[in-house]
């Protein structure tokens, strides 16, 4: 059995409590939970194929029939919603997790190698990845691979990949001078089993804050790379590209560029408010000091 | 502040100022390398990726000698940045023009974007944290926040397609998209307001936050209780010593932002079809006109260096303590 040294007054069932104080955090939950749910079911069930055209109805407005209204072409803009959770949110998903597999062990391995060589190569790629936004990213590889969903999570994962190895490596900083890793160190440990066994358990609440962070900014990012072209290819519905295609159609179907935009706005903002609300939640301190 | 930076110029720190030069000349080369092998070394033959698989062997013959694809690599790398340099960034094939004049062409359109969009973000964003923060946990401060929580949530792109509709379909008070050229300033201001209030929300809600909780940071410190101690209000306190000490992390992020104006701008251009950078990168890519893109994006992460240089820098401007740790 391994033994995790869990610092005081960091115990999982007082979370819980403080979840449900916290309305933000719920809010953020339930558009989060709603979102996730569409997109699942979108698997099994959608009102219509979000790929049947009906010409003869296209750009009609919300109704019975067709909830969200129908696009140029008549296809049902609520089915192509629920496929395009699904795309965003796997994209944005797979593109944090990019981030989290590489960055936080590099992260920790700076730390427990503080001033080394090592610590130092890590920290100059960083910046130097730092140097790239993820669209200049998306830019590069698409010039020479072509656009498509895969090489929107590389862009944005390569971008993430500094974000978590900075905020590991610094949690993982302070907790390297404390107390019950010297007890480790003494008990003849070795840094990867201690960065393994103590310092990622107890850094793993500010990684879910980022997770969820970065999750809601891989969302936008995945939005614009499709709006101009970079991201998943026709048929597959996203929601970057039904506001490209709503663009030119904007006053003579405004819900065209409405609803997809909203759905974007909705998912960032759920994302945002649980990952406040988790900051929160994990850090009372912080709750204390800023009011 | 203005001492700080007399101390800067006037040689009190060379070392810092070398190491921080000696580093932003290390990530330049870093960044022109990475570039380099990305767009000219993954493709394999970089002429046959741009003219397709059908191309004839003496248009692909041309191009690999205007390309300088007979020589080495390093070479061919060295040959790149020394051109760049010296203001050379290679002919474009499919405009058949210089990549330096389409350049400069674009880049009067996407600076005076990014620039007038990170005005319009400082504008809004010092007013509203200060406001915010002075003001704290009041329904004030309460709405404050909730607008920036909207305001990162809203994709910029979406943002500016609503601008459109509002502010140039419905209203008619300006045009839904182009650029008239600076041959009128005002008209050309005009047709970059949209573009540049888009461009801003989602960063002014950042900094509003930022700046809002800079500051309360810097109020919870000692020499604050200090001042008010020796009789400062609140509000002395506040713009004497709470604003400057907040300045660092406001800073950092305004640095980052900038990068974040300009590849967003690369976007926003394509809302409004305005003729900036943005819209020659995509051009040169559908187009696969390498030399375009390769010299656009290394301008581009030029920029986003050179600022976080010129914020490094400005950190030991602010705060005199950093001049000496490096």
């Amino acid at each position: 059995m391994v033994e995790i040294a869990m610092l005081p007054a960091e115990r999982p069932d007082s979370y819980v409590r403080a979840a449900l104080r916290s309305p933000s955090f719920m809010i953020g939950v339930v558009i989060t939970a709603i979102f996730l749910l569409l997109a699942i079911v979108s698997f099994f069930w959608t009102p219509y194929s979000y790929a049947a055209l009906d010409i003869p109805h296209k750009l009609k407005g919300p109704s019975g029939q067709h909830w969200f209204g129908t696009d140029q072409f008549g296809r049902d803009i609520f089915s192509m919603i629920m496929v395009g959770a699904r795309t965003s949110i796997a994209v944005a998903l797979i593109a944090v997790g990019v981030g989290v597999v590489v960055g936080v062990p590099l992260g920790l391995a700076a730390a427990a190698r503080r001033g080394s060589l090592l610590d130092e190569i890590i920290m100059r790629a960083n910046d130097l990845v730092f140097a790239f936004p993820a669209l200049l990213i998306a830019v590069l590889i698409t010039a020479v691979f072509g656009p498509g969903a895969v090489n929107a999570i590389i862009a944005i994962g390569i971008f993430n990949i500094p974000v978590f190895a900075r905020l590991s490596r610094g949690a993982a900083l302070t907790l390297w001078t404390r107390e019950f890793i010297l007890a480790a160190r003494v008990a003849g440990k070795g840094p990867v089993r201690i960065s393994v066994e103590h310092i990622l358990p107890n850094i793993l609440n500010t990684l879910v804050v980022q997770v969820t962070i970065q999750f809601a900014l891989g969302i936008l990012a995945d939005a614009g790379l499709a709006y101009v072209g970079l991201g998943a290819q026709p048929p597959t519905p996203s929601w970057g590209k039904m506001l490209a295609d709503a663009q030119t159609l904007i006053s003579l179907a405004p819900h065209t560029a409405i609803i997809p935009g909203l759905a974007i706005v909705l998912t960032v903002l759920g994302l945002n408010l649980m990952g406040d609300g988790l900051r929160d939640i994990f850090d009372p301190r912080l709750r204390r000091n800023r009011q | 502040m203005g001492g700080g930076w007399a101390a800067l110029a006037g040689g009190l720190m060379p070392a810092f100022l070398l190491g921080r030069l000696a580093s932003l000349i290390l990530s330049l080369i870093a960044a022109s390398v990475v570039i380099f092998l990305i767009l000219e070394v993954v493709p394999g033959d970089p002429a046959q990726f741009m003219l397709g698989m059908n191309a004839e062997p003496q248009t692909l013959a041309a191009l690999r000698e205007q390309l300088g694809l007979n020589g080495s690599l390093l070479s061919r790398y060295l040959g790149w940045v020394f051109g760049m340099l010296h203001g050379d960034f290679g002919i474009s094939y499919t405009y058949r023009t210089p990549v330096s004049g389409l350049i400069a062409d674009r880049l009067v359109v996407s600076l005076p974007l990014a620039i007038y969009a990170l005005a319009l973000t400082l504008l809004i964003s010092f007013p509203a944290g200060i406001f915010a923060a002075a003001r704290r946990n009041s329904r004030a401060d309460l709405t404050v926040m909730g607008a920036t929580q909207l305001g990162v949530a809203v994709p910029n792109f979406w943002f500016a397609m609503l601008l459109v509709l509002l502010f140039a379909v419905t209203l008619r008070w300006f045009g839904a998209g182009g650029f008239p050229g600076w041959g009128d300033p005002w008209l050309a201001l005009r047709a970059l307001t949209l573009p540049a209030i888009a461009l801003a929300l989602p960063q002014a809600s950042i900094l509003t936050r930022v700046m809002r909780s800079a500051l309360l940071d810097t109020l919870g410190e000692d020499y604050i209780r200090s001042a008010r101690a020796k009789g400062l209000s609140g509000r002395q306190t506040l713009w004497r010593h709470a604003l400057r000490n907040a300045l660092i992390p406001v800073l950092t992020i305004i640095g980052l932002q900038f990068s974040f104006l300009l590849a967003g701008a690369i976007i926003i251009e394509n809302v409004f079809f305005l003729p900036g950078l943005g819209r020659l990168v995509f051009q040169g890519i559908t187009q696969r006109d390498l030399i375009v893109v390769k010299s656009v994006v290394m301008l581009l992460v030029f920029a986003v260096i050179f600022v976080n240089f010129l914020v490094d820098l400005s950190y030991a401007a602010i705060d005199p303590r950093l001049r000496r740790r490096r």
